[in-house]
């Protein structure tokens, strides 16, 4: 049972669904791992890195910019006692500290302009020719114009076909060489500017102002220039910051301590002791952390609109997953041969196969792999017998099938056949309509088989065509399960046939016969239930859910209507994605979270650090504090500072690469993050800092 | 049995009846708090106060009620104690000074109840009773309409209101605090406590010389000092005095007070937001750190060694020998680690060490179990901070029953930890820096240092308790500690209010396998790490110059 809708996807040209896509492979990295991260980046983007010193860049990471400032006032001090080498080697250490964020920001963003070049590549300066005859630039081109493309021209706009076909070579944009069809009317009528046209003629109308067309966005995108901070970063940032005032209340307030108990603290040392305080390795790495998200994203040729619907992939909690493509493969094939009483299987596997040899489509073809995998019946070419008359499958007829041997065999749609063998005069056998229904009601699809030979035209038997369920998506479901996670089963079959593929897949629930405004009601009940939605879709009519979901990704083949709607775009059109796309926005909050947590979590150490190093001797006893037996109070401060530094740069493949990832459940989650990041983080530079003390006190002279 | 097994046995005494009041007194707050029918002597009550207890409440109005009442308390009990000298019934004491009365009235209205003046010297009957002791009641119960008011943003959704200020406050005390009051009062009497109208009584003394005893509705007063987590004593040796506190068995039974509604209001907290699991997930948090404190307390004062300690059996200086060091441990660390602020010994006679438990108790923002009402918002407030640290980790934004906690929640609960750390330690630092606040030490050195820091940390915390040894009755500590007791107890309530009102116009996020399980014991772990880490560590360099230096030294 079919729908229209259907079986119109099943015949468009679209791209090859992603190879890799549904296996649930887990690769020991986590799935969500990313891309490898070259130290030699880090080389690369040093004087970007520089350059983002500039005070007015600084300011917008407060944390950061408390530490310029630090190291602005201990170089100031640093000229008033140049003979100070305590001064300036703070000092350095605070300005490599500003650096380093500053880089792990650079080569996030890096990374991003790579890509970016790439896509200007595709943006070259094209003319347009309008319908009307007139040759204009590419650039003067406005809304609504005609303009007329053939084979070799790339695209000059944002567009959709109004008038004829062609096959569009989208590589620039997608990565993908294989053409794809665009035509007028319909679900594939959108074009991007600076494809190129491979073959016949196309007339487009312009959709898109030059300039804001989908090649320039994308690279504004890549490129960071339009990264806005997501809510929970300004969330974060907040609450960094005033972490930052109360660590600045607790040094500021220090001297006056300090002087009463006997003791001068310079300005060096309590900035050494404030930037080791606030949180500088979240400061310094938020922003790469965000960056690097998106990028994750680009890197799976998805293109996020904004960083905000990345932060909701993670908060997600109903996957809307269309069934053809998403959860089965898409096209069905045959399960088995069902014989009606007085004939044998076999009977039925060789007409099945002898009448489906001269059908084309996907399902035909299974039949006859069927017939040869389970019936051993060697697949015979139409050469082979010789006199057949063969009739192909058509969508009128329905049917395909041989004459031969004074012998007509006929396969195709349960209606078509009986009406056929009625038309020859033949019975239908009685057991034959409950085959079918069972078929039917077991979420299959009936291909009946008959027969005109000496003994009259019968039914010989029926043919099960099933929907495949891709393999693994059951493990995949029950994964997102674990996670949270509702999965619901959006097909336009009937509610039997969903509910058996429902089943088999292992999804939560269903909509069958689905309707664009099913589907939005769908999505506003989800909502007011306070969960957040992604769904993924490529018409005209899907735009509104697109619109209404938290998380719409549409696919780069659908409507431009579509990709406006949604807030990404998936370039490889290949929906399984989206469970991605959730994991990937896991990732990124993770990663946020449990950077956070070591930030704060080294706190405790470099107190353990310090605080001895400042009062110890006029406050002997405070030395039992010094629990790590750092070598002099100027190597426990200095030893700090560095380690502070250099755990930034530690920490950038991590920000860039994202935290391991697994989909299992919140507590295991937590439990494994708290202990790595959260214990780790109070461990780490106890060790740290006592070798950094090591190394300092070998250096002649300390 | 050993002095230490006896601390233990106690300990354990007061945790089981601790945990039989939990669950009936939880639940019945949560009725108090719920119900929609109003006793009679209520409705007489709002009659005579011109309010409308039925009116829901968004954030701002509920506010207003709070600090317009609060307003009247101080204005109230100022003007009292600076006519006290033409009053009737004053025991003949003379009106008070304008910055002592100033103090006194913020103090007792902020639940402070930090004392700079001697009770039995300064203070008669009205002042005492119609007062002091009126302000034990109505801020106690302010405090727990705050922390009702938050309890109701999380449990509501769609909506921004939060109840109705006048009808939780009067209900807090007719239901709550004046049955619970009216039964501590009776089994104080009946212990030994004194309670009537008598006046100064000239005592001889055994070594020759006269004492001067006042009487006074004594247990009256000390039972809703305890039980409203208030501590200002009518006498100024507190708790130690044996009108105030006979008994081993009275301490006790004080210490019970102090901790009851403070851990018994998680329990209400759990049934209002319809999870009582939630509830003793913040119980455990609450637990683990008073018990990890206690033990640390009683182990830092056992442990001491010294000729004189190990011929006493313990740090026995400023402890009284009837309740033990143990005894006194107990007290000591519910008293800091509650808003009370009541003493029975002299904080500033335990160990060094000893003594830092104490202020860190306090600067944790006495959440653990803490003030009526203070320390169960305080909590949520630490919850909400520990449930954006780490409730990122399980790959999700984070949230809290149900309720996101975005930019603007972070906000209002990052600036509510801001505040009382700003108090002390701008307070503190200022005070060493000016040059006359500092002759008010007894103690030269870390000691001295940490009078100051004690009582900067005591005001701005609302405890109420001082380390004794500080001279606080001048102009410089009667104005700062005043202006740390009422910033440090109304910025915030404004703060919890405004969250409470942001959480209840959320619609509530449902939970799933993905959600963080914040009724979970590792929630709870994760909760204490955060407690001690973001608050514990802004004091370290503070607590390093003072009790630390002082109790490493040795």
């Amino acid at each position: 049972m079919t729908t229209r809708t259907e079986s119109e996807e099943m015949s468009t040209p679209t791209l090859a669904p992603h190879p890799d896509a549904p296996t649930g492979h887990k690769s020991p990295e986590g799935r969500v791992g990313a891309g490898l991260f070259d130290p030699k980046q880090l080389l690369k983007s040093l004087p970007d890195a520089l350059r983002k010193l500039d005070p007015r860049v600084m300011v917008k990471s407060p944390v950061m910019f408390v530490v310029w400032i630090g190291s602005v006032l201990t170089t100031a001090f640093s000229f008033k006692d140049p003979g100070d080498w305590f001064g300036w080697t703070i000092s350095a250490w605070l300005w490599l500290t500003v650096v380093f964020a500053n880089l792990a920001e650079a080569v996030a963003e890096g990374r991003g302009k790579a890509q970016a070049d790439t896509l200007r590549k595709a943006k070259t300066d094209t003319v347009a020719r309008k319908a009307d005859g007139t040759v204009v630039a590419g650039t003067e081109l406005r809304i609504g114009d005609l303009v007329v493309c053939e084979v070799g021209d790339i695209i000059p706009g944002d567009g959709d076909v109004v008038e004829g076909v062609a096959s569009v070579d989208e590589s620039a944009i997608t990565g993908e060489s294989a053409p794809v069809i665009r035509e007028s009317g319909g679900d594939r009528s959108a074009v991007t500017g600076g494809t190129k046209v491979l073959s016949d003629r196309i007339v487009i109308k312009i959709t898109t102002k030059p300039g804001e067309t989908f090649i320039d966005r994308m690279i504004n995108l890549v490129e960071g220039a339009a990264r806005q901070k997501t809510p929970n970063e300004i969330a974060l940032n907040i609450l960094l910051a005033s972490l930052t005032i109360v660590f600045l209340l607790a040094v500021a307030t220090l001297p006056p301590l300090a002087d009463y108990a006997g003791t001068h603290l310079t300005m060096v040392v309590l900035v050494a002791l404030l930037v080791c305080l606030i949180p500088t390795t979240i400061g310094a790495l938020l922003s790469a952390i965000g960056i690097a998200g998106m990028d994750r994203l680009v890197q799976r040729n998805v293109l996020a609109m904004s960083g905000r619907a990345v932060e909701a992939a993670g908060d997600v909690s109903t996957l809307l997953l269309d069934k053809t493509g998403t959860i089965t493969l898409g096209n069905r094939q045959a399960a088995e041969f069902v014989p009606v009483r007085g004939t044998t299987e076999a009977e039925v596997a060789d007409a099945a196969q002898l009448s489906s040899l001269a059908d084309e489509t996907p399902e035909g073809r299974s039949v006859v792999v069927l017939a040869k995998e389970r019936y051993g019946l060697r697949e015979r070419h139409q050469g082979e017998l010789a006199g057949a008359e063969w009739i192909a499958f058509t969508a009128q007829t329905r049917m395909s099938g041989v004459d031969v041997d004074g012998r007509k065999i006929r396969k195709g749609a349960a209606g078509s056949v009986i009406a056929w063998v009625a038309e020859q005069g033949g019975e239908i056998a009685a057991d034959a309509r409950e085959v079918t229904d069972r078929i039917s009601g077991a979420g299959g699809t009936p291909l009946l088989v008959a027969v005109e030979d000496a003994e009259g035209a019968r039914v010989l038997g029926v043919i099960h065509l099933k929907d495949v369920v891709k393999e693994g998506m059951r493990e995949r479901f029950e994964e997102l399960r674990r996670m949270g996670i509702k999965t619901v089963m959006i097909t336009g079959d009937n509610p039997l046939t969903a509910k058996a593929i429902a089943e088999e897949a292992g999804v939560d629930d269903f909509l069958a016969e689905a309707t664009p405004e099913d589907k939005m009601a769908l999505i506003k009940r989800e909502q007011a239930g306070g969960k957040l939605v992604a769904m993924t879709g490529d018409g005209t009519n899907d735009a509104p859910a697109l619109a209404q979901a938290d998380v719409g990704v549409a696919m780069n083949t659908g409507t431009s209507a579509a990709k406006e709607a949604g807030n990404m775009v998936d370039l490889d059109s290949n929906p399984t994605k989206l469970i991605e796309i959730v994991e990937i926005g896991k990732q990124l909050l993770i990663t946020r979270g449990a950077l956070t947590t070591f930030s704060i979590a080294n706190d405790v150490a470099k107190y353990f650090a310090i605080i001895p190093a400042l009062f110890a001797a006029v406050y002997p006893g405070l030395d039992k504090l010094n629990i790590m037996g750092l070598s002099s109070p100027d190597s426990a401060i200095l030893s700090a500072v560095i380690f502070n530094a250099l755990i930034i740069i530690a920490l950038v493949p991590l920000s860039l690469k994202g935290v391991q990832y697994r989909p299992v459940s919140a507590d295991k989650l937590l439990r494994r993050n708290l202990t790595v990041y959260g214990l780790g983080g109070l461990v780490a530079p106890f060790i740290g800092i006592k070798l950094i003390d090591l190394l300092i006190s070998l250096i002649p002279g300390l | 049995m050993g002095p230490v097994l006896a601390g233990v046995l106690q300990l354990l005494a007061l945790i089981g009846a601790l945990a039989l009041a939990y669950i009936p007194l939880g639940d019945y707050m949560a009725k108090v708090y719920s119900t929609d029918k109003h006793w009679r002597v209520e409705k007489w009550i709002y009659k005579g106060i011109g309010a409308d207890p039925d009116t829901e409440m968004r954030w701002t109005a509920y506010l207003r009620g709070v600090l317009a009442f609060s307003a009247v308390g101080v204005l109230f009990l100022y003007l009292l104690q600076r006519v006290q000298g033409v009053l009737p019934g004053s025991l003949g004491f003379a009106s008070i000074d304008p910055d002592q009365a100033f103090n006194t009235a913020v103090s007792f209205v902020t639940n402070t109840n930090w004392q700079s003046y001697y009770g039995e010297q300064a203070m008669g009957h009205v002042v005492q009773t119609a007062g002091l002791a009126v302000q034990n009641f109505v801020s106690a119960a302010v405090g727990i309409a705050v922390a009702v008011a938050l309890v109701r943003g999380f449990a509501r959704s769609r909506t921004g209101e939060l109840g109705n200020f006048w009808a939780d406050l009067v209900r807090g005390v007719v239901r709550i605090l004046v049955p619970g009051a009216f039964v501590a009062a009776i089994v104080l009497v009946a212990c030994g406590a004194i309670q009537n109208f008598s006046g100064i009584h000239e005592v001889g003394q055994f070594m020759g010389g006269s004492q001067q005893w006042n009487g006074g509705a004594v247990a009256s007063q000390e039972a809703i000092k305890e039980l409203g987590t208030n501590g200002g004593g009518y006498f100024n040796a507190n708790s130690a005095h044996p009108f105030e506190n006979p008994t081993p068995f009275t301490n006790l039974f004080e210490i019970f007070l102090i901790l009851v509604i403070p851990f018994a209001l998680t329990r209400t907290f759990g049934v209002m937001v319809g999870s009582v699991k939630q509830g003793y997930a913040i119980l455990a948090t609450m637990a683990t750190i008073w018990i990890g404190f206690t033990a640390l307390m009683m182990w830092t004062e056992f442990a001491h060694h010294g000729p004189a300690f190990d011929i006493a059996g313990g740090a026995y200086e400023g402890k009284e020998v009837r309740f033990g060091v143990g005894g006194s441990s107990i007290f000591a660390t519910a008293t800091t680690l509650t808003s009370t602020g009541a003493v029975d010994s002299f904080h500033s006679s335990f160990t060094g060490l000893g003594g830092g438990i104490t202020m860190l108790g306090m600067m944790l923002g006495e959440i653990a179990p803490g003030g009526t009402g203070s320390g169960l918002y305080g909590m949520l407030i630490m919850a909400v901070i520990a449930v954006f640290i780490a409730g990122l980790m399980v790959g999700r934004t984070p949230e809290y029953l149900g309720k996101k906690i975005g930019a603007r929640e972070i906000k209002l609960a990052a600036c509510y930890i801001l505040v009382t750390p700003a108090l002390v330690l701008v307070f503190t630092a200022a005070a060493m820096a000016l040059p006359t606040p500092v002759n008010s030490m007894t103690n030269s050195g870390a000691h001295g240092f940490s009078e100051i820091l004690y009582a900067y940390t005591s005001a701005s915390n609302n405890n109420g308790s001082a380390f004794a040894g500080l001279n606080a009755d001048t102009q410089w500590f009667n104005s700062a500690l005043g202006l740390c007791m009422l910033f440090g107890r109304f910025l915030p309530m404004v703060f919890v209010l405004a969250l409470a009102g942001s959480l209840a116009e959320q619609k509530p996020v449902p939970a799933t396998a993905g959600t963080l399980r914040t009724e979970k014991p590792l929630f709870t772990g994760l909760l204490v790490g955060a407690i001690l880490i973001v608050t514990g560590l802004t004091y370290f360099p503070a607590l390093a110059l003072g009790p630390l230096a002082e109790g490493l030294a040795s």
